[in-house]
This record gives structure tokens, C-alpha cells and sequence, in this order.
């Protein structure tokens, strides 16, 4: 409140009333959604309980969806896939205890990909705080490591402050999730209340950092001297919105871009310049270019171990410029020559005027040389022989909804064929688990997308392992009319867990093989639509039959069952050793003979089903 | 760039909110991370809500600016600055108890004088000697009065403080400095 000194100093709060001022008497609960909606928010996915019931009770009064989940680890999905989507923040709400504990792997998940998140738990009365009382779990120690920041509040007073510092932290600098803990008797309290718009000042917060001019002179210099260069498209340039710079720098630089997974879709995957995703599962050629580059400029990313594989050997030949917001980024897994920390899309408008426009055309070329046929042998491209693929299923998906759908994937094999074949040319069309790899973030995160792209084709592509993880939201889809297209991967096996079975665990498949409902049935009993289908020709009529139902819709693609995800960089080997795609029969050309890495490689079973010779079945 | 050499004894100095939980978030940070306290010591300052922190840490140079740079990002993380070669004093302080009759009292007293320690309390038989100083002098005095028997000992970690002009933590918790220049100069 205004004290009388400072009353003199504004005119207007000196004649105004109280009420004219906005001041009113609110309990806990009303603050909550007051300034929710005064942050802007109009969805929030939740489930009620008795920590959190005084929050619900107060809530029909204020303009906010609520969109009731079947299970919390739902809900702080969904708000992810809607910040994901929507490039906001996202919210969601549970109860003390295990209201709160189910949200964890959530919120770790938004940790991990630095989604900006607000998650408000109910927590008992703050005279019960310490006592373990019936539904108390301490949340902010829980949340301490998962959470950018993390915030108890046992006062009515400081729910307004909390919220809005909560907003503010999650959402500025590196995003990520925020939880602001509530107690009951906080939620009860009535108090006079003001809305206080004023900016919000944390000392200790820095959220902002900006290079300096001698640093991008320097960068401009590495560019101008580079002949092999690699640009790296990370999570950062799509957070950065820095989508349009990024291809203004390629349009002047004619340096090719490899692709993170969080990365895809935030340079056109159509250009003839982008290499595609890098990495684990990323294309032959472009990961001997990574290990060929003389010069790397990465944006955006963290050199996960999933890019770069054996650190010792990797881009050795690369001089590195790293554009990258988090300070505590450089140098962390790969030393930079060269560490531009900041906003992408600033940094690349600085760079912009420095840099001449220079050709690349030998390095092109000879990176189009490194990729030989393999594009003509890939599997998608192939004839119908009468089976299923999990990339005809893919490819073909991308062919019938134009490469525009809004694509949600789990975490396995479905999700690296998806990075592979779905050719991504627009931001914040991929969602997918990165960091943290959660099985049975899809569905939830999908219509969390929804919420915040009503107009938005939404496809979910997920495997029938990762998809019963979260399988109850099919009741939230159903209740709450959201529509979402769900292609389920089915291949009877937990794959990715298979396929490292097939290849480093002598073919072993311990707790793999996985029996699924019906999931026609499945989508029937909830009175959604269901569909399956076997035969690759059958593809384009299922995909035309999803989008033409209103509500939700499965369908089961019943695909090979041992197919694997080439090529793959074992974990912790050299970037260029990989296991390659084998070579289909009646396909021109040969490979050069096979190269396993690794003693286990080389007992790998003769079969395997994406020979396309038909001998293995 | 340099090979990064061998972890070292680095020394930090921390500013943050006097709040309950900010403790635990610094420590929980080092936990995660895995960097190993040698020593740790938390205190009040003479700002109203403003606590300083100095903690010994083995690190390279590399790890040593990852451990400034995360815990800038923490938010109740006022100000940090690595004061590793910096010049600077660093102090401890050690209270020892010591077993010792009569007989070889006045050769403790002895030894206790050359440290420039005070004794503090005495009995028949023990003695407690109060030593502020470097770590290295408190281990020395250790070392040389062991043979006499210690009963029990206690220390507290270690604090610094740079030489001359103020500090920049000190400046960085005053002035709340827009950025982190300079943690990565190239």
C-alpha cells in the first residue's frame, strides 16, 4: 500500500478514493486468478484437491479455462506443449502431496528443454508446515533442482508478488519452469488488495546479457576466414524467434545448418542448405561434416552428448563460435574459440551488417558428394512391397498434410524416424521431448498445443509403449472436445530399448516385447474415433479419414516389429563412426563395406527387417 | 585454448539475500553439479538483509567460471566474484583443546606464543587455544600440538576478503551490474 509521503507525490492517489485506486478485498484464492489473468492467461490444465480447493472455488469467477487432466504428470505436459506452441508461458495446477510430487517429472522435462512454465500447488496451512500433515510434502525442497526457481508463499500478501516474479523469471532469460508453492490458510486469508503493475525488480536476477562489439568484429572475422564451415541450429533459435535472421545469415553465407532435435523447424528442413538433424541418429554426411568443419558457429544449443558423442574426438578441425544466452553453457561439455553470450536474434542482428555475402560452393558440394545415393536408398522412398515402415508412415504423413501439421512426438524410435522423415520448415511444428526423453510427454503435450493453436492440424506421433504411459488423457480429450490425431507406432516392443538390445545386448530382449490393448477399441470406449491400419497403401485414406473427424482420433500403424533407427553413433563413440543404414537389395550402388564400432556390433543377427528382401519373415 | 590444468584450491565470495532456503539452493547447486566444498562459511554483512559467503572449492579455471556462472543464476545469488589470485587475505579461526598437566604446560604456551594464538581456557590438566589465521598455520599448530594430545577441535571455514579498494561482489551486491562481461572474455 501507497504510504501517505508518497500519496503527496501522486496526485491522483491523493483525491481518489480507495476503490477508485482499484484497491479491494480479495481472499488468497481471488488473488490467484486475478493475476493470472492479468498475466495474460486463459488456460490452465489442473486437477483439484484439498490444498488447492479453496484456489478452484474461486475460479469460475475469472475468464480461465480449466481443463480437468486425469492425472497431474498430464497436466504439467500440457502446460508445456502450450508454452512450446504458443511461445508463452504455460500453467498448471495441483493439489499438496501427491497432487504436486505427480507434476515433478513434468516440470524436470520443462527443466531439461527450458520451457517457460508456472506450476501453483496447493500446500497445507502454513501452521501444519514441518508437521507432516495428511498431504505435505515439502515441494520447493522436492522442485529445488528442477525448477529455474521455486517459491513458498504462506501470505496472502505475497501471492500477487510471487505469481508475477514467478511469470517474469520463467519467461525472461533462459526459460524455465517456476513453481509457486501456496498454502491453504495463504489461499483463505482475506486482505486488501491492489494489482501493482509496477516492474518487477529481483536483485540478484540477470536475466539479460548482450556481447560486445569488439566480439562480434572477431566473430565476423572467423566467418569471413572459414572454408568448411557448419552452422548449428539449436532450442535457442526458435526460443530467440531468431528464425528469419538465421536464414538471412544463410542467404548471405551459403554456410549449410545442422539441426539439433529441439532445433528442427527453426531452419526450413526444404532448404537446400539444411543438413538435417546431427547427432546419434543424424544422417551419415552430416555428421562427417561436423567432424570435417573448420568452423562451427552453434546457436543455441549445449552441445548435448547426444550431438556430439566421443568428446575427445569430436570437431577436432572446427574452430567453434558458441551464441549461446546461458553463461553457464560455455565451455561446459565442448571449449569454444569463441563465446558470444546472448539473445540469438540479437547477436545475428549485429553479425548481419559485419558479414560480406561469400559463397560456400566446394564445401557444398563435396557435403552433397558425402551424400551419395543414400537418399535414394532411404526406405521411404521405396516401392510398396506390402509391409509397413514406421518412415512410409512418416514420410507419408508429411506428404498428406504438406509438411504444415503441428507434429508432437514421444521419446524412441517413432520420435528419431520423425526427426528423420518429417521434413520440418516452420517453428514450433515439432514438439518433442528432448533433455529429459519422458515417455508419455506426446499426448498431453499435444493438446496442451492445442489450446494454444485451435486452427492448427495437430498430429501426435507416438509408440504404443509411450502412449499407455499417458493413455488416461484420451478421457481429457473426450470430455473437454480436443481434438488431436494420434498415430500410434505400433510395433509390439518397447523399439529404442530393443534396438540397443539387438545391437550391444546380444540380442537379448529383456522386458521389451510389450502387449497393448485394442487401441480401436480403446478410442472407441471413450467415444473417440479408432482406426488401423497394416498396409502402407492404406496410409492416405487413414490420414484423410483423422483429419475429417471431429473428435479425437487414433490410429494404430501396425509397423515391423525389429526395424531400427539408422544410422547410430553408439553412445559415446566418434561422431563419423556409425552403424549405417543397410543397403535394400535391388537398390543401384554399394556402401562401402560395413564398419561396426565396437566388439558387440559385430554379433549383430543377420535379420533384420529393413533389408527389404522379404527373406527375413 | 590452454589444456585446462589440474584442480586447484579457488576461493569465492558470494552475495546474497539473507532468506531462509538460499543456503540450501548454493549448497544444493554444488551437489548437482559436483563440485566438492572444501569450506564454507555463511555470515551476516553490515547491509540490512545481505549475507556473504566465501567458500574454498577445488576447480580448473574452466569449472571455477562454470561455478560463478551458476550461481549467477541463482536468484537470491546477489553478486559473486573469484578471488583465486586475486590479492587478498583468507582466515580461519580454530579452537583446540589440548591435554596437557602441569608439567608440559609452559612448552604448549611456548609453541601457542610462536603462533601468536591466546589461550582461552585452562584446567588442571587440558587447555583450549584460540588460533585465527591462514588454514596452512591452523593445520601447522594442529600438527605440533598432536603429539601433546588433542581432545577436541573445531574450525570454522574459511573467510576472505580482497585487498585495497572495494571488492567488485562487494560493488556487483550494491550496484546489481546488468551482466556477466568478462566471465568469458575470449
Amino acid at each position: 500500500m501507497a504510504s501517505p509521503m508518497k500519496s503527496i507525490t501522486e496526485p491522483r492517489a491523493a483525491t481518489a478514493s480507495e476503490e477508485e485506486v482499484g484497491l479491494q478485498t480479495l481472499t488468497g484464492s481471488q488473488i490467484i486468478w486475478d493475476t493470472l489473468v492479468h498475466e495474460g492467461v486463459s488456460v490452465v490444465f489442473g486437477y483439484p484437491g484439498g490444498a488447492i480447493m479453496p484456489a478452484y472455488d474461486a475460479m469460475p469467477a475469472y475468464p480461465i479455462r480449466h481443463v480437468l487432466v486425469r492425472h497431474e504428470q498430464g497436466a504439467a505436459h500440457m502446460a508445456d506443449g502450450y508454452a512450446r506452441a504458443s511461445g508463452g508461458v504455460g500453467v498448471c495446477i495441483a493439489t499438496s502431496g501427491p497432487g504436486a510430487t505427480n507434476l515433478v517429472t513434468g516440470i524436470a522435462n520443462a527443466m531439461m528443454d527450458s520451457i517457460p512454465m508456472v506450476c501453483i500447488t496447493g500446500q497445507v496451512s502454513s501452521h501444519l508446515i514441518g508437521s507432516d500433515g495428511f498431504q505435505e510434502v515439502d515441494f520447493t525442497g522436492v522442485t529445488l533442482p528442477i525448477t529455474k526457481h521455486n517459491i513458498l508463499v504462506t501470505r496472502a500478501e505475497d501471492i500477487m508478488p510471487a505469481i508475477r516474479q514467478a511469470f517474469y523469471i520463467a519467461s525472461s532469460g533462459r526459460p524455465g519452469p517456476v513453481v509457486v508453492d501456496i498454502t491453504k490458510d495463504a489461499q483463505q486469508a482475506s486482505i486488501e488488495h491492489r494489482y501493482d503493475p509496477s516492474p518487477i525488480r529481483l536483485p540478484g536476477y540477470r536475466p539479460e546479457h548482450h556481447p560486445v562489439p569488439r566480439e562480434i568484429e572477431k566473430a565476423a572475422e572467423m566467418i569471413k576466414a572459414a572454408k568448411r564451415p557448419v552452422i548449428f541450429c539449436g532450442h535457442g533459435v526458435i526460443e530467440a524467434n531468431a528464425t528469419a535472421q538465421l536464414l538471412e545469415f544463410v542467404q548471405k553465407t551459403n554456410f549449410p545448418v545442422a539441426l539439433t532435435l529441439l532445433g528442427l523447424g527453426g531452419f526450413p528442413a526444404t532448404h537446400p542448405l539444411s543438413l538435417g538433424m546431427m547427432g546419434m541418429h543424424g544422417e551419415a554426411w552430416v555428421n562427417t561434416a561436423v567432424q570435417e568443419a573448420d568452423l562451427i558457429i552453434a546457436m543455441g544449443m549445449r552441445f548435448d552428448d547426444r550431438v556430439t558423442g566421443n568428446l575427445k574426438t569430436y570437431a577436432k578441425n572446427a574452430k567453434k563460435i558458441h551464441i549461446e544466452l546461458d553463461p553457464a553453457e560455455i565451455n561446459k561439455n565442448v571449449k569454444v574459440e569463441l563465446p558470444l553470450v546472448g539473445d540469438v536474434r540479437e547477436i545475428l542482428r549485429m553479425l548481419l551488417p559485419q558479414i560480406e555475402k561469400r559463397s560456400c560452393d566446394e564445401w557444398n558440394a563435396h557435403i552433397n558428394d558425402l551424400k551419395g545415393d543414400t537418399a535414394v536408398r532411404e526406405i521411404q522412398s521405396l516401392p510398396d512391397n506390402g509391409k509397413l515402415f514406421a518412415a512410409h508412415v512418416i514420410h507419408d504423413l508429411w506428404r498428406h498434410t504438406q509438411g504444415k501439421a503441428l507434429v508432437v512426438t514421444d521419446v524412441g524410435q517413432h520420435q528419431m524416424w520423425e526427426a528423420q522423415y518429417y521434413k520440418h520448415d516452420y517453428p514450433r511444428k515439432l514438439l518433442t521431448s528432448g533433455g529429459a526423453g519422458t515417455m508419455g510427454f506426446a499426448l498431453p503435450a499435444a493438446m496442451g498445443a492445442r489450446m494454444a493453436c485451435p486452427d492448427d492440424e495437430i498430429w501426435v506421433v507416438v509408440g504404443d509403449g509411450g502412449f499407455q504411459m499417458t493413455a488416461c488423457e484420451l478421457a481429457t480429450c473426450a470430455q473437454e472436445d480436443i481434438k488431436v490425431n494420434i498415430a500410434i507406432i505400433n510395433n509390439g516392443f518397447l523399439g529404442m530399448v530393443r534396438q540397443w538390445q539387438q545391437f550391444f545386448y546380444g540380442g537379448r530382449y529383456v522386458a521389451t516385447p510389450i502387449k497393448s490393448p485394442d487401441f480401436v477399441k480403446l478410442a472407441d470406449a471413450h467415444g473417440l474415433k479408432g482406426l488401423r491400419v497394416t498396409k502402407r497403401e492404406e496410409v492416405q485414406a487413414a490420414v484423410e479419414a483423422a483429419r475429417a473427424f471431429k473428435e479425437t482420433c487414433i490410429i494404430d500403424f501396425r509397423v515391423e516389429q525389429e526395424d531400427s533407427v539408422y544410422p547410430m553413433v553408439p553412445a559415446g563413440n566418434d561422431l563419423d563412426k556409425m552403424i549405417r543404414r543397410p543397403v535394400p537389395v535391388g537398390v543401384a550402388g554399394e556402401l562401402p563395406s560395413e564398419e561396426l564400432p565396437g566388439e558387440a556390433i559385430k554379433d549383430v543377427p543377420p535379420h533384420n527387417p529393413i533389408f527389404e528382401t522379404g527373406k527375413d519373415h | 585454448m590452454a589444456p585446462s590444468e589440474s584442480p586447484t584450491l579457488r576461493h569465492f565470495v558470494a552475495y546474497v539475500e539473507d532468506q531462509p532456503g538460499v543456503l540450501n539452493r548454493v549448497t544444493s547447486l554444488f551437489r548437482r553439479r559436483c563440485y566438492n566444498i572444501v569450506s564454507l562459511n555463511v555470515g551476516r554483512t553490515h547491509e540490512v538483509g545481505v549475507s556473504r559467503m566465501t567458500f574454498a572449492v577445488e576447480a580448473d579455471e574452466d569449472t571455477a567460471r562454470r561455478i560463478e556462472a551458476n550461481l549467477y543464476k541463482l536468484v537470491n545469488v546477489l553478486s559473486v566474484e573469484d578471488i583465486t589470485g586475486k590479492p587478498s587475505l583468507t582466515r580461519g579461526l580454530a579452537l583446540i583443546k589440548v591435554t596437557v598437566g602441569q608439567e608440559k604446560r609452559s612448552e604448549v604456551l611456548q609453541l601457542v606464543e610462536v603462533f601468536r594464538g591466546q589461550v582461552i581456557d585452562l584446567d588442571l590438566d587440558t587447555m583450549i587455544i584460540e588460533l585465527t589465521g591462514q588454514q596452512s598455520k591452523i593445520d601447522t599448530l594442529v600438527t605440533v600440538l598432536a603429539p601433546f594430545g588433542i581432545a577436541e577441535m573445531v574450525q570454522t571455514g574459511t573467510v576472505a576478503m580482497t585487498r585495497g579498494a572495494k571488492g567488485s561482489a562487494a560493488e556487483g551486491a550494491a550496484q546489481q551490474p546488468a551482466n556477466l562481461r568478462g566471465i568469458f572474455a575470449a
